[in-house]
């Protein structure tokens, strides 16, 4: 692509060219305008000189007859040049005085206003000119015409034309200048913008775009795009983390899982030891599943591929629901768990995911806030205008407000100890399908003791009617070949 | 223990499926193995099977695909899928194109034994009793209502659904899991002993005070209620 054919290519120069055609037919038809009025104005001009000359000549006539006319015609025609022309002739077409050369006949048979060409005495050389000419019949049959000379108006056209085409030229060569010139700006600041693209592309995502300043659209983009890069930044270090956490939380236990093989194979003897070995080799990779399952459930929730078929969903069927479930085992470590759910409390989303989040919550709560020998863990399910909230609050040590964000990352434990089990995926897990389903997650104090909140938006009855007689429509048979 | 079953294993990892096949043997039942989806068409549009335990991704023709093609020829043969993909959206894909069971790899086997187990016996006699007996121990399905020897237990609603399942499979295993799916329709993995608290809260409710033993623990795999008399 050449420089001027780039150049010629440009959004910037093709809107210049755009606004030129439509600037320079403006201008065209201003000047018409101007033009035309001018043209009709400086004929009534004419026509009112010679309407002032006739009635002038006639008002000679009345007081000294043909005599008296002919003498001041013929003074009238001897002045210095005027732009009047004057001719007085008896009925046979004979001159008796003017400045003009004896005019067609015909021309003069009748009174009336006409144009015709004329030659001024002793002038005859040159090619006649045109005038506006008025005749008038005098008693007698003499003739008096009276006229003007229409070279001025017609001076005045040429001027006009002129302007036309010199103010046209003049657009366009300042237009193209103008487009050439807005085009190269452009351009110089988008190739920039380009070629720092193609350098962040290329990998140096440390890159950014040049901001002038200026505060231009140019600026505006520069920004937007700076913070896009950031994003993009901040994302790229984000999985780094992850996958860094993932390889250090995967290898424990795929380490522990190796050393107990080896020490079975090292120190195992009866058929009880190999027994006993194996099975721990087995729950060791049961968790890893788990851990993984639970991993790739994040990723897809993260990435809204978790969404499914949105169905309705009780959030109180289900706090009542986990609460029962595990209920026994709240009851066994001595712990209390009550669930306080009246009414439903529909909301949008996938019930199994939904009640892993409530049973997430629960275990959490179980595991970490109701201490051994004792402890509370109450579920609520509320409504409060478009939002529902699904409540786990227990009476533990709580979470200090400063890690209750952290609390909520992929892998993080707050027991660092790590003497509770767990994977450090269950609240990540929840927060992660809240967020799926338009809500959140927050963590909050309880005074003593923790209360996680989920807050999801309210599923409206007339929504979601239809979307829960579509769930799962019957299935398409394939058909055969 | 269920007389022995015919199954089709339809699974093109070789190991993967040599080993299934021998564990289905150990356990009593005799399993054909289709390594792609057209021999597994031809097998089991040419024999009767008691389970067609099917892998989603295949050569030649994918497990969806094979599924479909025999329900759309009417064909009822219970079918267990086998996958990899074990989201939630992938197991109802799956249940849509005519499966009956989902089981996500990787798994235990005595889950996948468990399960087809279920499978072969559903729609049988069970289904449609409205008493279930095992030696002294009697439910009433109509009447919610639980004896043994005679003497009444009363029971929670969920214990009740719990006992009726674990009687409706009687003499068969039945894991955790399907407990949780079965019984209050959960499709997650609780990270705790949970279902065992409710399983030992029922027993200590029809077992305690009774010499023998009815609701016993498989190891390694789950529950099971027999009369073990029989």
């Amino acid at each position: 692509m050449t420089a001027l054919g780039k150049l010629l290519r440009t959004t910037a120069f093709k809107l210049a060219l755009a606004y030129l055609t439509v600037f320079a037919a403006l201008s065209m038809v201003v000047l018409g305008y101007v033009a035309w009025h001018a043209n009709a104005l400086l004929a009534g001009q004419l026509n009112a000189t010679v309407n002032a000359e006739i009635t002038g000549l006639a008002e000679q006539y009345r007081q000294g007859g043909i005599r008296k006319l002919v003498a001041v015609v013929d003074e009238r025609s001897n002045r210095s040049p005027s732009g009047t022309l004057y001719l007085l002739t008896t009925y046979s077409g004979e001159v008796l005085a003017g400045n003009v050369v004896a005019a067609p006949a015909a021309s003069l048979a009748e009174a009336g206003e006409r144009e015709i060409p004329y030659q001024r005495t002793g002038e005859t050389a040159t090619a006649p000119y045109p005038a506006v000419v008025r005749v008038f019949l005098l008693p007698g049959g003499y003739r008096l015409m009276v006229g003007r000379d229409t070279e001025e108006r017609e001076r005045l056209s040429g001027v006009i034309a002129n302007a036309v085409q010199w103010s046209l030229a003049l657009v366009i060569v300042l237009g193209l200048a103008g487009g050439v010139f807005v085009a190269r700006r452009v351009l110089k600041r988008l190739d920039a913008m380009t070629e720092t693209s193609r350098t962040i592309m290329a990998g140096d995502l440390s890159g950014r775009l040049v901001v002038t300043g200026s505060d231009d659209e140019f600026d505006r983009l520069a920004q937007a795009t700076n913070a896009m890069l950031d994003r993009i930044n901040e994302l790229m270090a984000g999985l780094k983390e992850v996958s860094d956490n993932i390889a250090h939380d995967l290898k424990t236990p795929l380490t522990r899982l190796r050393n107990r093989a080896e020490a079975a194979l090292r120190d195992a003897r009866s058929e009880e030891d190999w027994q006993t070995a194996m099975e721990q080799v087995i729950a060791e990779s049961d968790g890893m599943i788990r851990i993984f399952n639970a991993l790739l459930l994040i990723a897809r929730a993260e990435s809204g591929g978790a969404r499914g078929q949105l169905a309705e969903v009780d959030l109180a069927e289900i706090a009542r629901g986990v609460a029962e479930l595990y209920e026994p085992l709240a009851d066994e470590r001595g712990a209390r768990l009550t669930a306080h759910a009246p009414q439903a409390v529909p909301v949008l989303g996938n019930r199994e995911l939904i009640g892993q989040l409530a049973a997430n919550l629960v275990e959490n709560a179980l595991n970490y806030g109701a201490p051994d020998g004792g402890g509370e863990v109450h579920v609520a399910a509320t409504a409060d205008g478009g939002e529902a909230r699904l409540i786990v609050a227990d009476r533990g040590p709580g979470i200090p407000p400063e890690d209750r964000h952290r609390a909520m990352e992929r892998f993080v434990r707050l027991d660092t100890s790590r003497s509770q089990p767990g994977s450090g995926l269950g609240l990540a897990l929840a927060a992660a399908v809240s967020r799926l389903y338009g809500g959140s997650l927050a963590l909050e104090d309880n005074a003593p003791g923790l209360r996680a909140v989920v807050t999801l938006p309210r599923a409206a009855q007339a929504v979601l009617a239809p979307a829960e007689t579509k769930r799962l429509p019957p299935a398409e048979p394939l058909a055969a070949e | 223990m269920t007389s022995a079953m015919k199954l089709l294993i339809v699974e093109d990892d070789r190991e993967a499926a040599a080993y299934v096949v021998k564990a289905f043997a150990e356990a009593g039942h005799v399993a054909d193995h289709a390594a792609d989806g057209v021999d597994a068409y031809e097998l089991a549009t040419g024999q009767t099977y008691d389970v067609l335990v099917v892998d989603r991704m295949l050569p030649k023709l994918d497990g969806l695909s094979l599924i479909g093609r025999l329900r759309a020829e009417g064909a009822k043969t219970p079918v267990l899928i086998l996958s990899a993909l074990g989201q939630v959206d992938d197991r109802v894909q799956g249940l849509r194109a005519g499966g009956d069971d989902y089981l996500t790899k990787p798994y235990a086997f005595a889950e996948l034994l468990a399960r087809v187990e279920a499978l072969s016996r559903r729609g049988g006699p069970a289904a449609t009793e409205t008493v279930y007996r095992i030696g002294e121990l009697e439910l009433d399905r109509l009447s919610h209502t639980v004896t043994r020897g005679g003497q009444d237990i009363p029971l929670q609603p969920r214990e009740f659904r719990l006992l009726e399942y674990l009687m409706r499979n009687a003499g068969q295993v039945v894991t955790r899991t399907m407990l949780l799916e079965n019984v209050w329709d959960y499709h997650f993995d609780p990270q705790t002993n949970v279902i065992d608290v409710h399983v030992s809260r029922l027993r200590s409710k029809i077992d305690k005070g009774f010499d023998k033993p009815l609701l016993h623990t498989v190891r390694g795999a789950g529950y099971m209620i027999r009369d073990g008399a029989r």
